[in-house]
């Protein structure tokens, strides 16, 4: 599979060889539909390249032996669907506290509870961002076809290093089990990101203190004669617990803005037909391709409607929601959910226009007529 | 006016409807269309009602899945009776013999081959009849020329099948001329 | 012999320790180091991870590549650095409650798979560090603030969980036996494969307190007065055996080692480099 250059593939096929190519070679899991193929796939292609795949005995430990593979130095990501993300929450703060490069890939299903578990759903985004206790970084992103499922999963693994923090690829079951044509670009060709290494051991024991111009402080793997603490307890800069507020304070003031202060290096979207657009939609992943066609019949009728489709999800393109907001006279947000990204926009766009929401709970896909006639319903 | 070619293809679990559909994605993939391809499914692996899904367009696609079917593949009576009902003006219907032409496809061009039988008995292999229906529904549909149909055939068999499937296609561009 | 084992093997800056006066795990904490120590292996290749509890602070005080994870995890986030970086020791320092508890489906699976972990139990029987519950090793009949009218659970013996469950190598240590438990943790060290050490540690304030057992001291003197070895126990009756603690190496046996047969699947499909 990975000797072509172009492939017919499936989402979850294609994050994977994005995923190998961006330099994974560590994949714990528990199988779980719809994500199970990403498992599948990992199994079959990591050994091919000296990596490791280990089915773990449940979704907690497969997010933990992620996070332990990557403390070692290698890169690593699981992946799970809907109740199997619920199970990842708690290892997944420990990975934005500890600060470990991880990728967690949630091919979003019906829910809550099992739910429909092999239909598709948008309604993780809440639990993305706030699914683990605690205030805390996180970067979620979402692709929207198996091309940018492939390029966004690199990106992922990118983000990650560059930014020590756990990364959620939030694909949904639409783009985890369409097939379409990719370029499986080779890694020689793309920016591959490796987190950064201290030399000297004596500065590497201190993996939370930051010198003056770093983006986050550089961490050195296990097993490379530093002997250095990890823990999710609050830590100074050493690595140690602490019980001192101004240290709880600087260090997780430190974390959280190591996201909100690089908004515009991590922040990246999609401008449809927006430049005469009367009406805007904001859609993403796979929920993003019904807008599209939608957007396509509208035209033809005359209304003047077009997309802005959020690709990284969390931190939330608030700046670009807001400038929209001022642009156009109306906002639908199209999602497979009960309005969980409709909130968000809602407090961005605080008022500037009209926000309304069109989902659907019920495991099917938003139509491209059902957009159509909301789109009609709000131009009138 | 648009070049967008809606397909679905549906029967029952089991059937091989899923891999089909795949071949005939990879198939126009190989002739450098854009394609989009998906299916849907319950819980169980066989039986059940099972649909999939392919978009094949000379344009990059926006929507991927199937909203009104310009074709559709009907192997199991009760997937033509639900699936039938919202297939496009224009649509070509593709049935099994075995089954019965309902009301509705009335004012459609059916086409109503013996899929099942040729692979049970021309082909000697019942399992044979998703192949089969891909040659039939691309000599139906001109897809992709019939060699680059055998590579994605070939792409998406058991190695030490391929004769059997090759047989299969040979028999299933008899069923449609 | 104790301050070198300290400068060389404890991050000196971080202790004293937080266990209470007459905690056993300190002692224990003190065998794993010994172990190492004797092993005489290189100690930029140790890695220490630990779960939550009283037991697995002492990650923090172990001057090598340490790691305090999540609670019940320690050996999941182990396996995930082991199969990493197979030439790394991994040593896993968990508790009770940790271990056999929240942590209990890692610890039969990483049995099953034989992956080349040493397991060491810090059993204090009771969950100390929020105040004195009972745990899986807490004797029935016995009290914690969870169990006021006294214990109705049946314990874990966790070496013959451990065996059951596939480990190969498996033991039980006390606080007060330190020769023996020391040796017991080079072997379980020394093992490739799955290695539980049971250490039966001391815990006065809370487990002593709640039972009567009396002082740190009283509790030590009934490790040492109770112990029976393993192979002369193997003789004795279930009648003779009550009120008893059987101590010592309980199981050793050679099984493909988990890290090592993926090496050699990589080889086979040709992914080595």
């Amino acid at each position: 599979m990975a000797e072509k250059r172009f492939a017919l593939l499936q989402g979850n096929e294609a994050c994977v060889e994005g995923a190998i190519a961006a330099g994974m070679r560590f994949f714990s899991g528990y199988p779980i539909t719809p994500s199970t193929e990403i498992a599948e796939n990992s199994a079959l292609r990591l050994p091919q390249v000296g990596g490791k795949f280990i089915q773990m005995e449940d979704e907690l430990g497969g997010m933990a032996a992620a996070i332990g593979a990557s403390v070692a130095g290698v890169k690593a990501m699981t992946a799970t669907s809907g109740p199997g993300f619920s199970l990842k929450q708690e290892n997944i703060g420990y990975a934005s506290a500890a600060e470990i490069p991880c990728v967690i890939v949630n091919v979003q299903r019906s829910g809550p509870s099992t739910g429909l578990p092999t239909s598709p759903s948008q309604a993780d985004v809440m639990q993305a961002r706030w699914g683990t206790h605690g205030d805390h970084p996180i970067i979620a992103i979402s692709p929207s076809g198996v091309q940018e499922t492939y390029d966004l999963t690199v990106r992922a693994f990118n983000l990650a290093e560059k930014y020590r923090t756990p990364v959620i690829l939030l694909m949904d079951e639409i783009v985890g089990h369409l097939r379409e044509g990719v370029e499986l670009r080779p890694a020689e060709e793309m920016e591959i990101i490796n987190r950064e290494v201290w030399d000297d051991p004596e500065r590497a024991r201190h993996p939370y203190r930051m010198d003056e111009g770093q983006l986050v402080p550089k961490m050195t793997p296990f097993g490379e004669g530093v002997g250095y603490n990890i823990t999710g307890l609050s830590h100074d800069g050493e690595g140690f617990p602490t019980n001192s507020n101004e240290v709880t304070n600087a260090a997780m003031r430190r974390m959280l803005d190591k996201i909100e202060k690089n908004l515009g290096d991590i922040v990246t979207y999609e401008e449809l037909m927006l430049d005469d657009a009367e009406v805007a939609v904001i859609s993403f992943g796979g929920a993003a391709r019904s807008v599209m066609g939608a957007l396509d019949k509208a035209r033809e009728m005359g209304i003047k409607a077009g997309m802005f489709r959020p690709i990284t999800i969390w931190p939330f393109p608030e700046k670009q929601v807001r400038e929209l907001a001022e642009k156009v006279r109306h906002i639908i947000v199209a999602e497979l959910n009960d309005g969980q990204l409709t909130l968000e926009v809602e407090r961005v766009v605080g008022g500037r226009c009209p926000v309304s929401h069109l989902g659907k709970i019920d495991g099917t896909v938003l139509k491209p007529d059902e957009i159509l006639e909301k789109l009609k319903e709000v131009s009138k | 006016m648009s070049s967008r070619k809606e397909l679905r293809l549906a029967g029952s679990g089991g059937q091989g409807v899923v891999l089909a559909s795949v071949i005939l994605a990879e198939a126009a993939f190989m002739a450098k269309k854009a394609v989009a391809q998906s299916q849907s499914y319950g819980p169980e692996a066989r039986g059940g009602m099972c649909k999939a899904e392919v978009v094949v367009d000379d344009r990059i696609i926006h929507y991927t899945k199937v909203e009104h079917a310009d074709f559709l593949l009907a192997l199991t009576q009760e997937s033509l009776d639900k699936y039938i009902l919202d297939v496009a003006p224009d649509a070509v219907i593709m049935i099994d013999s075995s089954l019965t032409v309902p009301k509705a496809a009335e004012g459609h061009r059916v086409i109503s081959v013996p899929i099942l039988k040729t692979a049970a008995e021309a082909v000697g292999r019942a399992m044979t009849a998703n192949i089969v229906a891909v040659a039939a529904i691309n000599s139906a549909l001109n897809i992709a020329p019939d060699e680059v149909l055998e590579q994605a055939v070939l792409a998406h068999i058991p190695k030490g099948t391929e004769e059997l499937n090759m047989k299969a296609l040979a028999e299933g561009r008899k069923l449609v001329k | 012999m104790a301050s070198r084992l300290i400068d060389e093997y404890f991050r000196q800056s971080k202790l004293p320790h937080i266990w209470c006066p007459g905690c056993g795990h300190g002692i224990l904490m003190r065998d794993v180091a010994q172990a190492i120590d004797n092993l005489g292996l290189d100690k930029h290749k140790v890695v220490i991870v630990s779960g939550i509890g009283c037991s697995s602070r002492a990650a923090g005080y172990m001057d090598f590549d340490t790691i305090h994870t999540t609670h019940g995890r320690a050996i999941a986030f182990a396996t995930g650095i082991k199969l990493a970086k197979p030439e790394l020791n991994v040593i896993v320092i968990t508790g009770d409650g940790d271990a056999a508890a929240i942590g209990g489906n890692h610890l039969i699976h990483a049995c099953r798979r034989n992956i080349d972990l040493t397991v060491v139990v810090f059993n204090n029987n009771i969950y100390g560090m929020t105040g004195g519950q009972y745990s899986p090793t807490t004797p029935t009949g016995d009290f914690g603030t969870t169990a006021p009218y006294g214990n109705i659970d049946l314990s874990f013996d966790l070496p013959a969980l451990a065996q059951a469950a596939g480990a190969t190598y498996t033991g039980r240590g006390t606080a007060f036996h330190v020769p023996q438990t020391v040796k017991l943790i080079e072997n379980g060290i020394k093992n490739k494969g799955l290695s539980l050490i049971d250490c039966v540690s001391v815990c006065p304030t809370y487990y002593g307190r709640k039972n009567k057992k009396g002082s740190a001291v009283d509790m030590m003197k009934w490790q040492r007065d109770n112990a029976v070895d393993a192979k002369k126990a193997a003789s004795m009756s279930e009648e003779e055996l009550k009120g008893k603690l059987v101590i010592g190496e309980m199981y050793h046996r050679e099984k493909p080692e988990y890290t090592a047969e993926y090496q050699k699947l990589i080889e086979k499909v040709g992914g080595a480099k």
